[in-house]
């Protein structure tokens, strides 16, 4: 038994879930549908264990591979297989994807008191396509993952939002679906173009033609920057924030902005390496913008959301300023930084969760004085926020510093404006600090707070772990990704041609 | 190996201890840090030994960060300025432990107090233990962290958690080139290890150039540069001084501990540790020295009119740090270290002191509400007494030999030097004065408590005298570690044990011992008539001061204004980029033309659809008779095409 579910451990990873979710159809009561999910997704967590220590971190090679010989047809006719893997690119995120979505249903125990049945349905189907995205090897089953996660999360916005939640997810939806149905297109043209066929691992291999590269490359782009989101493409992303839920914030921060940023490393970087080249100084600009642009507006915002949403922004411009310095410390630090960002900042959100369900306000002016009422609270907050800013000793700061360095060997400049985020980060989240939880309390309806539970502890401390672990030994996460990443970097510096920048060639195009 | 790693692990403990179960210690909390931090002194007094004993070490605990070429490690040296810095950093610290438990008393965040306090500690040794850059990055952010937390201690005070926030955020100016200059230093040397850096600055690699706004520079000379922007942060020293004045708001021995004596002293002590590659650029070196004296003497000017005594002290320090910076600067690297530890002694015992002022007078701050305090607090009286003396540089207290050491070095090192020495010969004319303003007006003449508060003043409990006068002690004594050589020869004890550390200062001739023997006995004359002024005008003439501060309006409200430079950096800085420009860009940029064209493009494609859904009218005979255009469209189509 034990064998089999190890051999197919991914499988059981994605429809665990599904199962959960089906199981939740034939309970009614708000309760047990709560133990259910809870409980699938500790199930789901145990199967992380196997998974990680399973984990040969000395090869490159995908792992817990599943019909890679075409031995798991899905739709023949088409070339559609069933295929999963990991390798250590994606290994980390599959296991962060099932610890926030336990995090998530811990926080949503009290918070969600309408239609539970269907809120839990929704995260355990949310958790299996997330997983899915990390885990398919075929690039239409991937698809299929990626619109798939779409709808749950559309519907924890709309149905268990704020006040303007329809809105915030009709624009959530659409604006990423804009970007995806690109995607779709030019998937649909790899597989042409590579003799029909959706393997990854075989899409990786073929050489297209430099032109093929660049639209696809952008086509891709289309589709990853609007999820990362990359400044200009960002605007969704505070709407949604505010509007969702505290489990939909958690998970829409921890994990599904990270897979722009994974489709990045996964499909565009060995698929597209000459195109690559050619855009990385447009992609490494507008990081720098998305860095500094989105620290400056945190500074103007009044609502504690929106000023993590664009805190977000900022700290996802380290993301894709790492991975196209395309050196081993710009992506590792890059990776890291995304597993860094779902920890801080999917605590982060929980700490706004666990506030609001008490004073039913986002607004910082509300706050203020509240660290004299609720010592635990304010100390987790702060330890949070210490790790959002990059203190040394955190785990923010290794992946900052990590990408800091891939970027100032690729291009100085870049890395001497990045650094000017850090001290912004400092400012802004600070201030922020200050302003929910120092002072006297003005509000007086934050008079008797509670501080936080058993539950909420138990939901925030396997983060302030994490926060530390990695900051003092950073080589446990880094371990796993050595092998993969000097091979991605391998593959597209063997592959790409001396390919000449996108502005070259528009020059060169407007010359002619 | 295991005794290195418990100096800063156990105040470690301590910290965990008292943070974590501080609601049930309660004041009990104070002996589980005191533990802590004697212990860790206990075990710098043996390995100070042990450096003696000529047992320098430099190992590795752990690989802290590995991806590709990129290697760093946790690991400590401990040769003879990290020695040095143990004993100052643990004593300090020990004798503040002792001091905060009469102090602090009663306080409701008393073991939150210590836990801070302990964390502090840790931070600090790892900071001067590190073996690497970004080790000693850790402890340096670290000590920033703690400086953030004490002196926002009582945060329910807008005015005390605003400057914590500033002291947090200036560093991070500062920090900012720190990294930058990590970053160079990695991408030129392709290490952050202290002994491969130190030995790579002498290889080709080293020469390489960059061209900056249109000049050359080298590389060593930008990695100085970048580095000495995160010394100027951390120490206080202009532009990036602004945040120290403000983190007086912090409880009194935070301001004598981080904020005097250790904490703000490691920009001094990152520089020295960096003297390979900062006397490799003489570029850098005059930077450094030039800061260093404008410092000295732009902090002393403002420390002249202030009122609050906490203030006084705090600009006094930071023109101290200009002092050591002074130092370094002209080559002099252990007379800037001999001043980094006399200067902690005496501007501990001066803050300490300061504060059992303040607890006599049941908080008071401001000196215009002291005066005539000496009969009643004679013990912080007299060590008042001692510890302004040893500022001001009087023969033989430690103060005198730091000081002249630094000026001696400056005037005998180049053209530069000598105008420098003026800056600083000036400057301990004005330490002088202010310092003995400060006792004058606290201890002296005629008394202008409140009658309320006057009732209740008491001299400190034991808990706070005897560290005190501990300190006292020292603050007479410490200087006589490092003589000059031309008073007793060969008695540079100090001078002599760091000597391996640093690049061989080149020595002024042995001839020139008259010479420097007149310079000293200059300045103690300049900082007798400094005191001999100070008496004038505070005791014997009380009335002068207002007279004169009437007739120079303009130029004394400048300084007690502090030349207005925090208003003008809020300008700046905070209203103007943080709040207006930010709100602009925000409403206008973000909202309106960033989301606007997202919501746009929508609107855009809602109104042309709505057109379009027009098409489809529901009237049969309309379609009939588009079928029947399109048909024959086609038909005619047809036809053309055969």
């Amino acid at each position: 038994m034990f064998d089999f579910i190890i051999r197919h451990l991914l499988s059981f990873l994605i429809f665990v879930p599904v199962a959960g979710a089906a199981a939740l159809l034939l309970v009614r009561d708000a309760r047990a549908a709560r133990s259910i999910a809870l409980l699938v997704s500790l199930v789901e967590l145990g199967l992380c264990v196997p998974l990680l220590a399973n984990f040969d971190t000395a090869t490159a090679t995908m792992q817990f591979v599943e019909g890679l010989d075409n031995n798991l047809p899905w739709i023949k006719a088409w070339d559609i297989y069933y295929k999963l893997g990991v390798d250590g690119i994606s290994v980390l995120f599959v296991a962060l994807t099932a610890l926030l979505t336990t995090i998530s249903i811990m926080v949503s125990w009290k918070a969600v008191t309408e239609r539970v049945r269907e809120f839990m349905a929704a995260m355990l189907f949310l958790e299996a396509g997330m997983i899915g995205v990390f885990t398919a090897l075929d690039l239409f089953l991937f698809y299929i993952f990626w619109e798939a996660m779409l709808i749950p999360m559309y519907l924890l916005i709309g149905v268990w939002g704020g006040p303007n939640r329809i809105y915030a997810a009709i624009k959530f939806f659409l604006y990423t679906l804009v970007g995806s149905v690109l995607m779709l297109v030019a998937i649909l043209a790899v597989y042409f173009a590579a003799g029909k066929t959706f393997d990854v691992l075989a899409l990786m291999q073929y050489k297209y033609s430099y032109t093929f590269q660049l639209y696809a490359f952008a086509a891709f782009f289309a589709a990853f920057a609007v999820k990362v989101p990359m400044f200009p493409f960002h605007t969704w992303l505070p709407d949604a924030h505010v509007e969702a839920p505290t489990a939909g914030s958690i998970i829409l921060a921890g994990i599904l902005i990270k897979m722009g940023a994974y489709g990045f490393i996964r499909f565009s970087l060995p698929f597209f390496p000459d195109a690559a080249m050619s855009w990385t100084p447009a992609i490494m600009v507008l990081s720098v913008i998305a860095i500094i642009y989105g620290a400056y507006m945190a500074f103007a915002q009044t609502d504690f959301k929106k000023l993590i949403a664009y805190s977000s922004v900022s700290h996802m411009g380290f993301v894709t300023l790492g991975i196209f310095a395309l050196n081993s410390q710009g992506l590792e630090g890059g990776i890291l930084q995304m597993l860094n960002h779902g920890v801080s900042t999917g605590a982060l959100f929980l700490a706004v969760g666990i506030i609001y369900e008490r004073t039913h306000t986002r607004m910082i002016a509300d706050y203020g004085g509240i660290a004299a009422r609720v010592p635990v609270y304010a100390t987790f907050l702060m330890i949070i926020t210490l790790s959002s800013i990059g203190l040394p000793g955190t785990n923010g700061f290794i992946g900052e510093f990590a990408i800091l360095l891939g970027a100032f060997q690729h291009s100085a400049p870049y890395a001497v404006i990045a650094s000017i985020g850090i001290v912004l980060g400092a400012g802004y989240m600070l201030w922020l600090y200050q302003r929910i939880a120092f002072g006297t309390i003005t509000n007086p309806h934050n008079e008797h707070l509670a501080d936080m539970n058993v539950r909420e502890v138990a939901a925030a401390l396997p983060l302030v772990a994490l926060v530390f672990i990695v900051g003092l030994y950073p080589n446990a996460a880094f371990s796993f990704m050595h092998a993969s990443v000097s091979n991605l970097i391998q593959h597209v510096n063997a592959k790409a041609q001396v390919a000449p920048a996108v502005a070259q060639i528009i020059t060169r195009a407007l010359g002619n | 190996m295991l005794k290195y790693a418990l100096i800063p692990l156990l105040p470690f403990t301590g910290f965990l201890i008292a943070g974590l179960f501080g609601k049930y210690l309660k004041e009990k909390a104070a002996f589980v840090a005191i533990a802590g931090v004697v212990g860790a002194f206990v075990l710098s007094v043996s390995v100070f030994l042990d450096v003696l004993g000529g047992k320098i070490i430099d190992e590795n605990l752990y690989s802290w960060i590995s991806i590709g070429s990129f290697s760093v490690n946790v690991g400590f040296q401990i040769d003879q300025l990290t020695s040095v810095m143990l004993l100052v950093v643990t004593t300090l610290s020990s004798l503040i432990h002792v001091y905060s438990v009469g102090y602090m008393h009663g306080d409701k965040g008393y073991a939150r107090f210590f836990a801070y306090l302990e964390l502090f500690t840790f931070f600090m040794l790892v900071l001067v233990m590190a073996n690497n850059f970004l080790l000693m990055f850790v402890g340096w952010e670290g000590v920033g962290l703690c400086s953030y937390l004490l002196i926002g201690f009582w945060y329910e005070k807008k005015s005390a958690a605003d400057a914590g926030v500033k002291a947090f955020v200036v560093n991070r100016v500062g920090d900012f080139g720190f990294i930058l200059g990590m970053l160079l230093i990695f991408v030129t040397f392709g290490t952050l290890d202290f002994t491969d850096v130190f030995k790579a600055v002498a290889t080709p690699a080293a020469n390489h150039t960059y061209l900056l706004f249109g000049a050359e520079v080298g590389v060593v000379t930008l990695i100085a540069l970048l580095l000495f922007v995160g010394a100027t942060g951390k120490s206080a020293q202009l532009p990036l001084y602004v945040w120290l004045p403000d983190a007086m708001e912090g409880p009194t021995p935070v301001s004598a501990l981080i904020h005097a004596a250790t904490m703000v002293t490691a920009g001094v002590f990152m520089v020295a540790r960096c003297a390979p590659i900062f006397s490799l650029s003489p570029t850098a070196m005059n930077v450094v020295a030039v800061t260093g004296g404008l410092t000295a003497i732009f902090a002393a000017t403002i420390g002249l009119v202030q009122n609050d005594i906490k203030r006084v002290i705090a600009y006094s320090t930071i023109s101290q740090l200009g002092y050591m910076f002074l130092g370094l600067g002209v080559g002099a690297f252990s007379a800037g270290i001999f001043h980094l530890t006399t200067h902690a002694f005496f501007k501990g015992l001066l803050f300490l002191a300061a504060g059992s002022v303040i607890h006599a007078l049941s908080g008071e701050q401001d000196m215009r509400k002291m005066g005539a305090l000496r009969p009643k607090i004679k013990i912080t009286f007299w060590v008042f007494y001692l510890g302004s003396f040893a500022l001001a540089g009087i023969f033989p207290l430690a103060g005198f030999f730091s000081k002249d050491e630094i000026l001696w070095s400056a005037y005998s090192s180049s053209e530069l030097g000598r105008v420098l020495w003026v800056l600083g010969i000036t400057g301990a004319f004005l330490t002088a004065f202010y310092s003995f303003r400060l006792i004058n007006l606290t201890f002296r003449g005629k008394s202008r408590i409140d009658p309320e508060v006057a009732h209740h003043v008491h001299e400190s409990p034991k808990v706070m005298t005897i560290p005190l006068i501990i300190l006292a002690f020292f603050s007479v004594t410490i200087g006589w570690i490092g003589m000059p050589g031309a008073l007793i020869p060969h008695s540079n004890l100090f001078g002599d044990f760091l000597a391996p550390v640093f690049p061989a200062a080149e020595h002024a001739a042995e001839g020139t011992h008259g010479l420097e023997r007149w310079l000293m006995i200059f300045s103690v004359f300049v900082a007798l008539a400094g005191i001999r002024l100070a008496y004038s005008l505070y005791v014997k003439h009380t009335a002068w001061p207002e007279r004169i501060a009437k007739g120079f309006r303009g130029a004394y409200n400048l300084l007690l204004n502090k030349y207005r430079v925090d208003e003008i950096y809020n300008y700046i800085f905070v209203d103007g980029l943080v709040h207006r420009v930010a709100r602009l860009l925000y409403t206008v940029g973000d909202v309106k033309i960033v989301d606007g064209a997202v919501n746009g493009i929508a609107k855009l494609i809602g109104k042309t659809s709505d057109r379009g859904r027009r098409v489809q009218s529901g009237y049969v005979q309309q379609y009939a008779f588009t079928m029947g255009l399109g048909l024959a469209l086609l038909a005619g189509l047809y036809y053309i095409l055969k």
